[in-house]
């Protein structure tokens, strides 16, 4: 219509065609862009750093307190402790800020709308999950797998104080540290599962505490036959037989729980991708 | 080029779009509108692989928009919800879009310019007006240089500067031989925007013309005069077709002659015309007698002119 010709064109910033020839979504861009968007939430911090100081804070508090206690504490709490595993019992608090976070990347997007923005971009789908899961694992062993060291080396020192600490070369010690930083990479796996899955961040986060704290205590209350069979392939359970001291038959081996725990990990994974692919975003 | 074939769209018993085939060509704005719930956002949500259609295709340019290798080059769009985390900058917002597909950081910059968010461009969306973030939209949709423009309801939320700046920015993208197709509720809106329009009804196309046709039939309708001759033009002006009542001493409404053909009469005739006005309402009462029986939420009171 003429009225509209007579108003001055908008100049709209072009890009030159050598440019946009480039433009391929490729499964490293979406790498890099799920890599910015973590960056760029105030969330993350916030729960990663919750993470790292309920891992290395509880531990690091545990040994000093009992450093320090170690003249009046009875027998019976002496036998108790252990210089290995409850430095390293942050990781109870820690693998559920782990787990929040994890469902955070993906179902805070569902909750903001972002999703919409996210798979219209790459409307191929898939790369965007792929990408959270490598970034977030990445950024989790990154971290976790420091913190859970220093746990234990910051640990031992304050324990030497009272010659019961422990020593790296030690049976189960190497395995249970790193085994830290392992189970919760997996955890982490889960989360991003399960948000994607649920696409609630609430429901989702129920979902992933029911699994990693509720079933085990629900298993826990079945007939001990039935119990000793069933308990230890709880995700849980499996995953964290990668710290346990010594083997009963009441756990899986280390490695073995380990793998049936990533197995769960990655049959979450399975559905997630199956589901983003199907349904509407 | 979008290419829709007998689009359908069911949420569960819910037919939200109903066997739809329509085409939007490069170079012109093209207009989408229906009523409420009629599902234009639905078949938009469709074009861009949001939501996968029940039955029937879509393509952009020959191709479904999840196998383009450039999505964003190819498409641009404005959602009706909001897309954003609203934890993010608008800048941070871009920049993660901008990474999927190696658009520059330059761009971003130069888009924020463009809508002007700059002096919030640092600041988290979820503080943003519904004008700011529909800025922000518009800003998302242009990020890939796209050659095709899906916008929902672009001018939701803007204030009549915003309005008539969209307005200007779809001709231009049209006019550099883009493909627009663009979503409102408003036919007065759209006859001044758009070149082509797609009418909808409950999910079923209720008419595919250009805005030219539509308005000519519509605006034909009805036009009032203001002359201190009315008895003298109204023996001039009424005719087989040409119907014409005087509405009070001085004022006629004629039926069947556009206002142009009025104005030339009285000129050669030299009847001073005071006020010569197209009913202005017609454009939207077209729209509403032709939307009427596929209105899905009626309004108790009906509209009056
Ligand atoms: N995700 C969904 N689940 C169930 N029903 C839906 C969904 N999306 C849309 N609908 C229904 O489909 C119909 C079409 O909705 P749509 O939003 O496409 O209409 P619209 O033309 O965009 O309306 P408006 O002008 O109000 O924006 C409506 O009846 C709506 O309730
Ligand atoms: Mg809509």
């Amino acid at each position: 219509m003429s009225t509209i010709e007579l108003l001055s064109p908008i100049a709209i910033p072009m890009m030159s065609a050598d440019e946009s020839a480039k433009l391929r979504v490729t499964q490293n861009r979406v790498v890099r862009s799920e890599w910015m968007k973590m960056r760029t939430l105030r969330s993350s911090w916030l729960t990663l750093g919750l993470a790292i100081a309920s891992m290395a804070g509880i531990g690091i508090i545990i040994s000093w307190s009992t450093a320090n206690d170690w003249a009046n504490m009875r027998p019976r709490q002496k036998a108790r402790f252990n210089p290995l595993a409850d430095p390293l019992s942050g990781l109870f608090l820690a693998q559920l800020a782990i787990g929040v976070l994890g469902v955070l990347l993906i179902a805070g997007e569902y909750s903001t709308g972002m999703i919409k923005a996210s798979i219209g971009a790459v409307p191929r789908r898939l790369p965007v999950l792929w990408a959270k899961l490598l970034v977030f694992t990445s950024v989790t062993l990154a971290t976790m797998l420091p913190a859970a060291l220093i746990t234990f080396f910051v640990s031992q020192k304050l324990l030497s104080a009272q010659h019961i600490q422990t020593t790296w070369s030690s049976p189960d010690v190497a395995r249970s540290v790193i085994g830290v930083g392992l189970y919760l990479t997996v955890v982490a796996a889960l989360g991003i599962g399960l948000g994607a899955i649920v696409r609630n961040v609430a429901g989702a986060i129920a979902v992933l505490v029911g699994i990693l704290l509720v079933l085990p205590v629900i298993a826990s209350a079945l007939p001990q036959t039935w119990g000793d069979r069933v308990n230890k392939w709880l995700p849980s359970n499996a995953g964290q037989a990668l710290m346990s001291l010594g083997s009963d038959n009441t756990t899986l081996s280390p490695w073995r729980g380990f793998a049936v725990f990533c197995g769960y990990a990655a049959a979450t994974m399975v559905v997630a991708a199956v589901l983003l692919k199907r349904r509407d975003a | 080029m979008i290419d829709a074939r007998g689009l359908v769209k069911c949420y569960g018993d819910k037919v939200a779009v109903d066997d739809l085939t329509f085409e939007v060509k490069p170079g012109i704005v093209t207009g989408f509108l229906g009523p409420n719930g009629s599902g234009k956002s639905t078949t938009m949500r469709m074009i861009i692989g949001l939501d996968a259609p029940t039955k029937g295709s879509v393509t952009v340019n020959g191709r479904a928009y999840a196998d383009h290798p450039a999505p964003l080059h190819e498409v641009g769009a404005l959602l009706e919800a909001r897309a954003v985390h609203t934890g993010r900058s608008a800048r941070n917002h871009l920049m993660v879009l901008a990474a999927t597909t190696g658009i520059p950081k330059r761009r971003v910059d130069d888009l924020i310019d463009l809508v002007g968010l700059t002096d919030v461009a640092s600041k988290r969306v979820g503080g943003f007006s519904l004008g700011m973030g529909q800025r922000l939209g518009i800003a998302s949709a242009l990020l890939g240089d796209p050659a095709t423009l899906i916008l929902d309801e672009p001018v939701n939320g803007l204030d009549p500067e915003g309005i008539l700046w969209i307005r200007n920015l779809l001709r231009s993208l049209a006019h550099e031989g883009r493909t627009i197709f663009v979503s409102s509720h408003l036919m007065s809106e759209m006859a001044l925007t758009a070149d082509h329009l797609i009418v909808i009804g409950r999910g079923r196309l209720i008419a595919d013309v250009s805005v030219a046709d539509f308005t000519r039939q519509a605006s034909s309708d009805l036009v009032n005069v203001r002359t201190p001759e009315a008895e003298r033009l109204r023996a001039l002006l009424v005719g087989n077709t040409v119907h014409v009542t005087a509405t009070s001493p001085g004022r006629l409404e004629v039926i069947g002659l556009t206002s142009d053909e009025i104005g030339d009469i009285a000129q050669a005739n030299s009847i001073a015309i005071h006020e010569l006005v197209p009913h202005q309402a017609s454009l939207e009462e077209a729209f509403m007698e032709l939307t009427r029986d596929s209105v899905e939420y009626h309004t108790t009171v009906r509209a009056s002119a």
